[in-house]
């Protein structure tokens, strides 16, 4: 077993830990990347779709172009790719590694948690019926369709409205299959506004809001599904059940932030499903950041890049010796206020947060201890992250209750 | 002499291993693709004290000392087993009754460790237990295990011992000449054969009455399971039980050998036409729900990786049929109910000692050469990490991890592949890749792609288990 000492290691390759690299080596420290996959890129890997970049590079990239970018930005070659962490020992600040070079004990002094998030599967969503071939997430499809370029069936109902679902439904219609439809459980759209817009729509392909797959038919393959339309409390209404026969069911119903390797010694958030953080991305153990979907669920990977540069850069200075400001101030959850980061802050620099609303409101505020922040005056809604720069601090005291209400 | 094992289930699997001990030709027939494919791949994994069980009945017989069987078979075999303690839990005074009743009826079938605990005592055992228990019946050599790494196990070490196994292969007949076996025909081809054993599950019915003897009826009753993560490990240290109804012995909680919670079955009666039928119910799933929680009202369904159904082979009587039969050579191993898993060991001797030597006046001499032992596939989780780092300098796919999830390489699954797995449940049942919370999501098309560089096929041609199961429907362009 060999050890070796390092400044900065981040785990997980994907835009938070490519951009954490990029700020990382900048601020010069020795910095590895461990990537369990490959190649580093993470999910940008698979999306060949464009719209990645707006905010960051000001253009419209695809997802591997994006990628290229963070390679290209990123001067020193600090990744190891095929390395899986097995463990972090937060006692002893050890990160226990396996790849082919054997088992390595990394010993960082400070570590950037970037690993992203996973598909839920169908399987727990306990819907009854069969459990047969032909059901896979829109990760799946999409990287059987665009990286083993093999298409996944002939006709596809899609479950779920979120980005990548959507995203799914207008890939496999371009490349030939027969997308039946969409169907979404809540009465609104998972996913962006203007996903809907340019791949449903565009496309003709239904949208079915307030329905969900209630049984799942086939002997081997798939053979046919059963939607019914839900009540206001998600429940199946009798009399709504339509079959729909389709050989291929591609699922889009959520992401989970990934974080076995630290939940158990990591203050976590229960509803972001990420690590506690602050405006320096630090977690509730000091040496350990932390940056991406796996903090909570991002709308767009510019967000995730941002992040991962705050994160990186904080590491660096952290494992370079210099004591970083204590946190002062701390958000509370208020009225309306979903997936929110960061939780706490120093008050020492302008930073950026973030708040998913948990219903849709029409006209709206943000209010920081009911202090109006923000007025909205379009329609805001779960699907789509506020996103707002914090500047000023004066006149808070230490807890801040975040709330997001009606304008009356 | 000429041996066909119909069925490469659990019972199947460990008669032929038996059979392998011995100087003779053995043969196994299985239909699907893969070993334990049946009833063995669903069903609650516990290998049961054997107290339950009515005293005359055949299931009596053989639970107890199959039981005791396993500590020995599961070294030799090296599959997972833990002897966890199994806990019957009363709610009521006359529960207890209950209790007590279970616990003489233990003595009679020869189970003697066990115990009523007091409710401080079995908080003690069980901390997340219900409030409202009151007592249990404890018992402390109940054990889980792998009931399909059980089977893949043995037939494994069958093979080893000369055994000649054939999956894909489906009995279509079996003929009978002067009241003795004769031939077995098959999807494939036609054998001779001297004695033939029924051990065909849910089929086991009409195997025999393919040779005359069907004198019995299997019908297939559901259970259907939730399976949460392992981040739920502790919520139960044994296997704990409701006191049993007449039908079933309850919905139960369980963990499960890789740390896993394990709720269900429920049981519900389907007609002789609906053994295919593994579909989950929404009745079903709910049922599981509330009578677990029951139980352990931390059970929290946020955590489901999956849920399933199994279909248990049952007989009017209730009880297991292991007999010769009119039919010289055949033999029945059918109406292999709960507790199956628990009692196989047990039988699968007294097939081959009790039914074939002594009965039948079979003789058979023991090889010199049997070797007792099969290595399972080796995982991180079974070795330290300086044993890891020699697996890995001698084969660098040790060191490239394919399901992340549940830590399996590369490594494993082409030697899963090299023992026989060519699909994808192939590989995940005997490696566990996939099986873990993401259920395939990062690794799935992963071991598409090595099952298909491995067998050269191509990925079109690599299925999720059965026949028509495929996965992919070929190019998206040339």
């Amino acid at each position: 077993m060999r050890r070796e000492k390092v400044d900065v290691l981040i785990v997980g390759g994907g835009a938070a830990g490519l951009a954490a690299a990029i700020s990382a080596t900048e601020s010069g420290a020795k910095t590895v990347l461990l990537e369990r996959d490959r190649s580093t890129g993470g999910v940008l890997n698979q999306c060949i779709h464009n719209g990645f970049g707006l905010h960051v590079f000001k253009e419209e990239l695809t997802g591997p172009e994006f990628m290229e970018r963070l390679w290209e930005e990123l001067k020193e070659d600090v990744i190891r790719s095929n390395f899986t962490v097995l463990e972090i020992k937060p006692d002893t600040r050890e990160v226990i590694t396996l790849s082919e070079d054997g088992i390595i004990v990394f010993e960082p002094k400070a570590l950037v948690m970037s690993t992203g998030a996973r598909e839920r599967p169908l399987n727990s969503l306990r819907i009854p019926g069969s459990r047969v071939a032909g059901i896979y997430t829109a990760g799946v499809a999409q990287k059987m369709v665009n990286i083993y370029n093999r298409l996944p069936g002939k006709k596809v109902l899609i479950v779920g409205s979120g980005d990548i679902g959507l995203i799914m439904a207008r890939r496999l219609k371009i490349e030939g299959m027969d997308v039946v439809g969409v169907v979404e459980i809540m009465p609104e759209p998972g996913g962006l506004i203007r996903n809907v817009v340019q791949c449903l729509e565009d496309f003709n392909i239904p949208l079915w809001l307030s329905h969900t797959v209630i049984e799942i038919h086939g002997k081997e393959r798939l053979s046919e599904v059963v939607i019914a339309k839900v009540d206001e409390n998600r429940k199946p209404i009798a009399g709504t059940e339509k079959v729909i026969k389709v050989d291929t069911l591609v699922t889009s119903v959520g992401l989970i932030p990934q974080n076995e390797l630290i939940e158990n010694f990591v203050e976590m958030d229960p509803i972001n499903r990420g690590p506690v953080v602050d405006d320096y991305m630090r977690t509730s153990v000091e040496w350990i950041f932390a940056a991406g979907n796996n903090v909570a669920i991002h709308d767009l990977v510019d967000f995730v890049y941002d992040e991962g540069k705050i994160a990186g850069m904080h590491a660096a200075r952290y494992a370079l010796g210099e004591k970083l400001p204590e946190v002062k101030y701390e958000f509370v959850r208020g009225k309306n206020v979903g997936v929110m980061l960061p939780q706490k802050f120093t008050g020492t620099q302008p930073f950026k947060m973030y708040i998913r609303p948990t219903k849709s409101l029409e006209k709206s505020v943000l209010k920081f201890s009911d202090k109006i922040i923000r007025k909205f005056n379009w329609r805001i809604r779960p699907s789509e992250m506020i996103d707002l720069v914090v500047k000023n601090f004066e006149g808070f005291d230490s807890k801040i209750t975040v709330e997001v209400s009606n304008l009356d | 002499m000429k041996v066909f094992v119909i069925g490469a289930g659990i019972s199947g699997s460990l008669v032929a291993r038996e059979l392998s001990k011995y100087d003779c030709e053995v043969h196994v027939l299985e239909k699907a693709p893969d070993i334990g494919w049946g009833v063995t791949k669903a069903n609650s994994a516990i290998v049961h004290g054997g107290y339950d069980d009515p005293p005359q009945s055949v299931r009596a017989k053989f639970a107890a000392k199959g039981n005791r069987l396993y500590d020995e078979l599961s070294k030799e075999l090296d599959f997972d087993f833990e002897r966890v303690g199994s806990l019957v839990v009363a709610f009521k005074e006359e529960d207890i009754n209950y209790l007590k009743e279970l616990k003489e009826r233990g003595k009679k079938n020869g189970v003697d460790d066990l115990e009523i605990l007091e409710k401080s005592e079995l908080k003690k055992v069980e901390p997340n237990i219900s409030d409202e228990a009151i007592a249990a019946l404890y018992c402390k050599s109940a054990g889980i295990t792998e009931p399909w790494e059980v089977a893949i196990a043995a037939i494994e070490n069958a093979v080893e011992n000369g055994a000649i196994l054939h999956l894909e292969e489906e009995v279509l007949d079996i003929q009978t000449k002067n009241q003795k076996v004769s031939k077995v025909i098959t999807n494939k081809g036609e054998y001779e054969a001297d004695v033939v054993i029924n051990a065909a599950g849910l089929f086991a019915d009409e195997i025999a009455k393919m040779a005359g003897v069907g004198d019995f009826e299997i019908f297939p009753r559901k259970g259907e399971y939730i399976l949460l993560d392992k981040k739920l490990k502790g919520l139960v240290n044994t296997v704990v039980f409701p006191t049993p109804t007449k039908k079933s012995k309850g919905i139960l909680v369980v963990p499960t050998v890789d740390g896993g919670i394990l709720l269900g079955p429920n049981a519900k009666d389907l007609p002789k036409s609906m053994k295919y039928d593994l579909g989950t119910t929404p009745e079903g799933l709910q049922e599981v729900y509330e009578k677990s929680k029951r139980l352990i009202p931390k059970v929290e369904l946020s955590y489901t990786v999956k849920t399933f159904a199994g279909l248990r082979p049952e007989t009017k009587e209730k009880d297991f049929i292991i007999s010769a039969t009119k039919v010289w050579g055949f033999v029945n191993v059918a109406g292999i109910r709960s507790p199956g898993l628990t009692a196989a060991p047990s039988f699968a001797k007294y097939v081959v000692e009790d039914i074939l030597q002594d009965q039948l006046k079979i003789n058979l001499s023991k090889k010199k050469d049997f070797n007792p032992y099969r290595k399972r596939i080796t995982n991180i989780r079974d070795v330290s990490l300086k044993e890891w780092e020699e697996l890995v300098k001698k084969d660098p796919k040790y060191g490239r991890t394919v399901c992340f999830c549940n830590n399996v390489s590369e490594a494993e699954i082409v030697e899963a592949i090299r023992r026989g797995a060519r699909t994808l449940d192939g590989v995940k049942f005997r490696t566990r890749a996939s099986f873990g919370r993401c259920q395939g999501g990062f690794c799935s098309l992963k071991i598409v792609e090595i099952i298909s560089r491995e067998l050269n096929i191509p990925m079109e041609e690599v299925k999720l288990n059965s026949k028509n199961s495929w996965i992919m429907d070929g190019k998206v362009r040339a």
